[in-house]
């Protein structure tokens, strides 16, 4: 799994690549939380290129999207999930609670 | 005449630390591939034995990083089988209760979804108590059978 982020006027991008397992979610935790302690809540995740998220990476999601949504000073975006993906965020009940976007650029200039 | 089932098998034995999960992950991953399951069986697969050993890292093994899991992946006519072995605690699938999936944000959980996740994308998960003590699951993943 690798992780990138980068700060944008409006909002903060990480892009994932690769597994999100329950080795490497914990890192993907940290690109969160070093956004969101920063005091920015809105985000956006590019999960185009992710092969497939485990439950750990699913409780990142949930956790950054209640910490963001707190307060209404924010959210997370999912951008250009693979459907395999989107499959498992429905399987669990996640799909309603998050916004997604078919692409990044559609989903940073949504802020 | 009765037709035999002939079985392709491959075992492979590795720390149960969470280090191994991707080796552990390319093992069942080559043996899904040539089960001649699709891209998104394969990815079933992966997700499926990813949980069932983070299960086994976690509880059997308390995260102690020791302990072995022995992967055994058996390729059928018809269907990937993999058995996956540990010597840990014994833990009941059964006692893991169904998470909530519906509601508001706030009220979601962030725990049991590994286990709910496992049943539903594998045919068939069966778990037994070994006699040697720790666990024998097996998880069964058809060819062209949606999850």
């Amino acid at each position: 799994m690798n992780v990138i982020t980068k700060q944008h006027k409006h909002c903060d991008l990480i892009k994932v690549s690769g597994r999100v397992d329950n080795a490497s979610a914990p890192r993907l935790g940290d690109a969160f939380n070093a956004i969101i302690e920063a005091g920015r809540f809105n985000i956006v995740l590019d999960m185009s290129e992710v092969e497939y998220i485990s439950s750990a990476g699913l409780r990142v999601l949930i956790d950054a999207q209640k910490t963001c949504k707190r307060w209404n000073r924010g959210e997370v975006v999912l951008a250009g999930v693979p459907r395999p993906v989107y499959e498992v965020l429905e399987l669990v009940g996640f799909a309603p609670l998050f916004r997604f976007s078919e692409d990044i650029t559609t989903a940073v200039g949504s802020f | 005449m009765r037709r035999v089932s002939r079985c392709s098998k491959r075992t492979a034995v590795f720390e149960g630390q969470y280090e191994n999960l991707e080796p552990i992950i390319e093992f069942v991953t080559q043996a899904a591939r040539e089960a001649g399951l699709d891209n998104s069986a394969v990815q079933a697969v992966q997700l499926a034995v990813d949980e069932a050993c983070a299960n086994i890292i976690e509880h059997a093994y308390a995260n102690s990083g020791i302990g072995d899991i022995e992967c055994t992946c058996c390729i059928e006519a018809d269907r990937l089988t993999i058995t996956l072995v540990d010597h840990g605690v014994p833990f009941d699938l059964d006692s893991v209760p169904r998470p909530c999936l519906a509601g508001k944000l706030e009220e979601r959980p962030e725990r049991g979804l590994g286990v709910y996740i496992m049943c539903q994308l594998m045919d068939e998960v069966r778990h037994e108590f070994s006699p040697q003590g720790g666990n024998i699951l097996t998880l069964v993943k058809r060819r062209g059978t949606q999850p």
